[in-house]
């Protein structure tokens, strides 16, 4: 019963939300410095995992690749199916969901505690949006870091399956080359758009809704990860279910 | 002025406020005191609109809260000025950037006018140097003064604090309750106060309202506290010595100022 209420209490906040307006000269700024801390703060992290985990997403295939009847441009080709499909988009959103996640939920939660919540109120501001709206507009930039990673993924392959002595270059980009199906390109970032919907408003609503201190702060960030991976898990599951079979 | 009638108000079956009726007048500092958990915080929330009342009704001058449209509720919050107990500053703005807010909010003003609105608040307040530091670069009495700036600075008919000298040195608030009892005068604000510092009591109580339990147990000004025979009163306002000695002075000076009229 209690999940009911969260969930319908979070469907009230959606509709809050995208109620009254604030002023949109001060919206303006709110998003300007969401994209600068939610999304350009996220762009050193992102790059460094991708670049790594798609080397060794070269490396494992390659190390797999012991029938001397495949080609090595296999390497390639797993690296860019894998890093396409599922690492930049689901795996890229779980580790937002820890860093970008965590940082609006107790970014909220903080001014909850601290009663900058109610002040704003009390001047008759629509807290839902002034708070909420410029983090979901700035998180709808995320299908760009979506696009890096999936570059960095692919480059670092590259640069394992190459320098590692496992591939040549010619085999590595003619793997990725292979059997390319533009629509998983579309499918990874229509993924990404749900993805960063959820990133913006579940940790959100773990932040507005939260009361206690500081110790409660820091469990309703860990809770809201936990969440907001549970929700990117499922209905990764759903569009790949709706859009790939 | 704000009226109140037989305000009630619960939370999960639990009745914290028990039907209080009162009132507060224009150009007076208004302080609701009494113990912790009597209901002092759920009252304030209660008239700013932040809980909603279960029954009863809140009027500010002949409208009623309940009965006001949205707009007439968006207007009547920007006549609304808030100090609260953690002063409530917004960490990612500078002194100025928080005072300058309100009005950047809901004004159609250009910048260089509101930042002049905002320096006179601030030399009001007597803050110095401190336009340009953050919340957590200033001092707990810097803070409350921010934070009454920030309230006065769209020209509030109603002022509320929460227990605006929490955590101040004795001196820092006496200054504070100076600073709110001129504002109040300067610009003939209905002020509310929630406090249980005694010194604000008697410095600037000009209506004060005892709470207990949720009722309203006594009612009267900073004079009328020291001749009060209400013993729920006397037992939290008197808990100390230096202020059941203040209350003999008090009464003494006020019988030798009297006696020499008898004798006449």
């Amino acid at each position: 019963m209690k999940i009911l209420t969260h969930i319908g209490s979070y469907f009230i906040m959606l509709k809050l939300t995208f109620g009254k307006f604030t002023k949109w000269k001060i919206l303006k700024q709110l998003i300007l410095k969401d994209i600068d801390t939610l999304i350009i703060g996220s762009l050193g992290i992102v790059s460094f995992i991708s670049f790594f985990v798609g080397g060794v997403v070269a490396i494992q295939t390659a190390l797999n690749l012991e029938n001397p009847l495949l080609p090595k441009n296999l390497i390639g080709f797993a690296a860019r199916q894998s890093i396409i499909l599922e690492f930049a988009p689901t795996f890229i959103s779980i580790i937002m969901a820890g860093k970008v996640g965590s940082y609006i939920t107790s970014s909220i939660g903080t001014m909850r505690v601290t009663e900058q919540i109610d002040a704003l109120e009390v001047m008759g501001i629509n807290t839902h949006n002034y708070l909420i709206f410029p983090k979901i507009v700035s998180l709808s930039l995320f299908p760009l870091v979506i696009c890096i990673s999936m570059f960095l993924g692919i480059f670092g392959g590259f640069m394992a399956a190459v320098y590692g002595g496992f591939a040549t270059s010619a085999d590595y980009i003619e793997g990725i080359q292979m059997d390319f199906i533009p629509f998983h390109i579309t499918y990874a970032f229509i993924k990404t758009l749900f993805f960063s919907f959820i990133l913006a408003t579940i940790p959100a609503y773990h932040g507005y809704y939260m009361t206690g201190g500081a110790l409660e702060v820091g469990k309703a960030s860990t809770v809201s990860f936990v969440w907001t991976s549970v929700v990117i898990i499922l209905l990764n599951y759903l569009i790949t279910q709706l859009l790939l079979t | 002025m704000i009226r109140v009638e037989n305000l009630r108000k619960s939370f999960d079956d639990i009745e914290i406020l028990k039907g209080i009726s009162t009132q507060f007048k224009k150009g007076k500092t208004n302080l609701i005191i009494g113990q912790s958990g009597s209901g002092k915080t759920v009252f304030l929330k209660c008239l700013l609109g932040l809980f909603k009342i279960d029954s009863g009704s809140i009027h500010f001058e002949d409208k009623m809260l309940k009965e006001m449209s949205i707009i007439e509720r968006s207007v009547l919050r920007q006549e609304i000025g808030m100090v609260f107990q953690g002063s409530a500053l917004f960490d990612s703005m500078t002194v100025e950037e928080n005072i300058m807010f309100p009005m950047q909010m809901f004004t159609k003003k250009v910048n260089s006018e509101i930042r002049d609105r905002a320096n006179i608040a601030i030399k009001r307040v007597n803050l110095i140097d401190a336009n340009t530091k953050f919340p957590d670069e200033i001092s707990g009495g810097m803070k409350k003064r921010v934070a009454i700036a920030r309230a006065i600075i769209m020209n509030p008919k109603y002022l509320f604090c929460d227990e605006p000298n929490s955590g101040l040195d004795p001196k820092t608030a006496i200054l504070i309750d100076n600073l709110i009892q001129e504002i109040t005068d300067e610009y003939q604000i209905t002020t509310v106060i929630n406090t249980h510092d005694m010194n604000s009591v008697m410095e600037i109580g000009e209506k004060i309202i005892f709470l207990k339990q949720g009722k309203k147990a006594w009612e009267g000004s900073n004079k009328d506290i020291f001749h009060t025979e209400n013993k729920a009163v006397s037992d939290f306002v008197y808990s100390s010595d230096l202020f059941k000695k203040v209350r003999e002075v008090y009464l003494k000076e006020e019988t030798t100022q009297e006696s020499p009229q008898h004798e006449d």
